[in-house]
């Protein structure tokens, strides 16, 4: 699929975020925005396996089949993003986004791998993704070389110790098929992570640890699928490295007032204000797509 | 032969992973101490040194298990239960098919003292939904927990191991039930002052000599076994409580354990009796609300109240106190 061809999903996918979140009457929107462009191309470009048996042309879930690419949303709280995507390829009814976070759902408020299989990873606790990403690259290095792990990592998220932890060891066992994402959108609870625990320099501390390193806008669709094209290219061709992708985001993306303000990280819109997030985000989508990074 | 629960669990671990190729076995640079290092050397392809991060050695064990691999995680108890949360959200709310193994259990570990000793590790485990919680007593019953644990146990679960050595206790003609409750020493004859004495791990071969020491003063305290912490065995206690149909009801109910009273298998006993419209009295045995210290085992054991002979005394004073 072409780059402007998936903003076009994604751009979609920022409008059911919003209609699902505001039907919840809570959760994290910020978080969502900032990840749905690079959680849009994993599925629809990038991983492979992952997408639902197709009968009569109508899309039906059967077992998941153990070769697939893996995605761990380690940022639990971005699940509005993954659930969207889930709903844009049929692995759940778009009727059932309306039940997120309501008492018997499958569309818990954090991700839940036994109620819903395809999330792989129950999340939520923060710093707790890789390692579990990186126990499934270890299993699928010797069944099936050929399938990667894929690991979207908030950056509050990396002021955990247990990230650091799984950055020293991913690449002592060369886990090339294990691609790390970094939505770095320097907004967290409490202010903007260069405040609240500085991260800075980043790319260089991974470095540092190991990982080939690749920065990228994450908004920018052409440069996230060249990106994900190299850390593809990289495991092919026998490379020893874990992957980690520095996406550089903006909290809220795509919704004016929602843009690169942390009050939006865990609040969700009045109906007043979800009708104009929506409103602007129909007629980007009019426009052609493009929300420019 | 005495041997510690620990050795035997790595001598099965090795056994069983030829036949079974999906163990894998982890250790957090304690291989040597846990005794996974039998595996290790067996199957090195098949082990990996995680360095001295629990954690993410929890996270890669649950990731390891969601591509069908068995993974047995090493460690000591304490250091293991440490990282509650990722074995909270990673292992048991995932129902990660995983096996915690955390080596040096209670004051008995002696020397190294109050920071390696595991606790409050059962409580723990114990409060945690999908978690099943079990201690072998001796050498043969780790060995048929371990049997269990690879062929039929389902989702995660906690094995607590001793470092010190303790004797055979498992009676060789009998049957291995696995969570259920098993007699090792019964009643002695109908006519001595009954006592019900469950003990779990390295105190039941002290229980089982205090019994000897008890039956010359005319107490008869019969033993029984508890490998199962959780699922814990209630319909055992409920049946050996029901005072109606025994000649001689047990007096009084005595727990034992090298770990906290609280959250243990005392309480695991006294939540069961708190059903009954009537039941004898429970006198909860074991580390009583405080840390441990550096010592000999047995000067431990004597100071915490679980040797056979502290047993004993505090057997014979409590019936003083419920005549």
């Amino acid at each position: 699929m072409q780059a402007q061809q998936l903003t076009e999903i994604a751009n979609e996918l920022r409008i059911w975020i919003i209609e699902m979140l505001t039907e919840a009457k809570s959760g994290h929107p910020g978080g969502s925005l900032s990840a749905i462009d690079l959680v849009t191309a994993l599925f629809f470009h990038e991983m492979k396996g992952i997408t639902p048996e197709q009968k009569s042309g109508v899309p039906t879930p059967g077992p998941l089949p153990p070769h697939r690419d893996r995605f761990v949303l380690s940022k639990g709280h971005a699940v509005p993003a993954l659930y969207a995507v889930l709903a844009k390829q049929g692995w759940i009814a778009v009727e059932e986004l309306k039940t997120l976070r309501k008492t018997g759902s499958r569309l818990q408020g954090h991700p839940d791998r036994v109620r819903m299989p395809i999330v792989e990873a129950s999340t939520g606790s923060l710093g707790q993704g890789l390692s579990v990403a990186q126990g499934i690259a270890l299993g699928l290095k010797t069944e099936h070389p050929e399938a990667r792990v894929f690991c979207l990592l908030g950056d509050g998220e990396t002021q955990e110790g247990q990230i650091w932890e799984a950055a020293m060891s991913a690449p002592k066992f060369e886990l090339s098929n294990l691609c790390a994402i970094l939505d770095s959108n320097n907004g967290q609870i409490d202010g903007p992570v260069s405040q609240v625990m500085p991260l800075e320099p980043i790319a260089d501390k991974w470095r540092a640890f190991g990982w080939h390193v690749i920065e990228i806008e994450g908004h920018n669709m052409t440069q996230i699928i060249q990106a994900l094209k190299l850390s593809r290219d990289l495991h092919q061709q026998g490379g020893k490295k874990p992957v980690f992708i520095l996406a550089k985001t903006i909290k809220g993306k795509g919704v004016s007032f929602m843009e690169n303000n942390i009050a939006w990280h865990g609040v969700v819109p009045t109906l007043a204000e979800a009708e104009k997030a929506i409103q602007e985000l129909k007629s980007e989508l009019k426009k052609g797509g493009k929300i420019h990074g | 032969m005495a041997k510690a629960t620990r050795q035997a669990f790595g001598e099965s671990l090795a056994r069983l992973g030829e036949t079974y190729p999906q163990i894998v076995v982890l250790d957090a640079d304690l291989a040597k101490s846990t005794k996974s290092e039998i595996f290790a050397k067996k199957f090195p392809s098949r082990f990996y040194e995680m360095g001295i991060a629990e954690a993410n050695m929890i996270g890669t064990a649950a990731g390891l298990s969601f591509t069908g691999k068995l993974p047995f995680l090493c460690s000591f108890g304490c250091f293991l239960t440490g990282r509650y949360d990722t074995i909270r959200l990673s292992a048991a709310y995932s129902q990660a098919n995983i096996r915690l193994v955390g080596t040096h259990a209670g004051v008995g570990i002696g020397d190294d003292g109050h920071s390696q000793m595991g606790l409050e590790d059962i409580s723990l485990m114990r409060a945690l939904p999908t978690m099943g919680v079990f201690q072998p007593m001796d050498a043969r019953e780790t060995e048929l927990i371990m049997d269990y644990l690879v062929k039929d146990w389902k989702g995660p679960a906690y094995l607590r191991l001793t470092r010190q050595n303790l004797p055979d206790l498992f009676p060789k003609d009998m049957p291995f039930k696995p969570g259920k409750l098993h007699p090792i020493r019964e009643k002695i004859n109908d006519k001595a002052t009954a006592v019900t004495c469950i003990a779990t791990g390295a105190t039941v071969t002290e229980a089982v000599q205090a019994s000897e020491r008890l039956a010359e003063k005319g107490i008869s305290l019969s033993v029984w076994n508890a490998h199962s912490l959780k699922p814990f065995d209630e319909q055992t206690v409920i049946d050996l409580s029901n005072v109606t149909q025994q000649a001689n009801p047990p007096r009084l109910w005595v727990t034992v354990e090298d770990h906290t009273v609280i959250g243990g298998l005392g309480s695991c006993v006294a939540e069961t009796l708190a059903k009954l419209p009537q039941h004898p009295p429970l006198l909860k045995l074991g580390v009583q609300d405080l840390f441990g210290e550096s010592g000999e085992p047995m000067e431990l054991y004597d100071k915490h109240g679980i040797s056979a002979a502290a047993l004993a005394t505090r057997i014979q004073n409590e019936l003083k106190n419920h005549r």
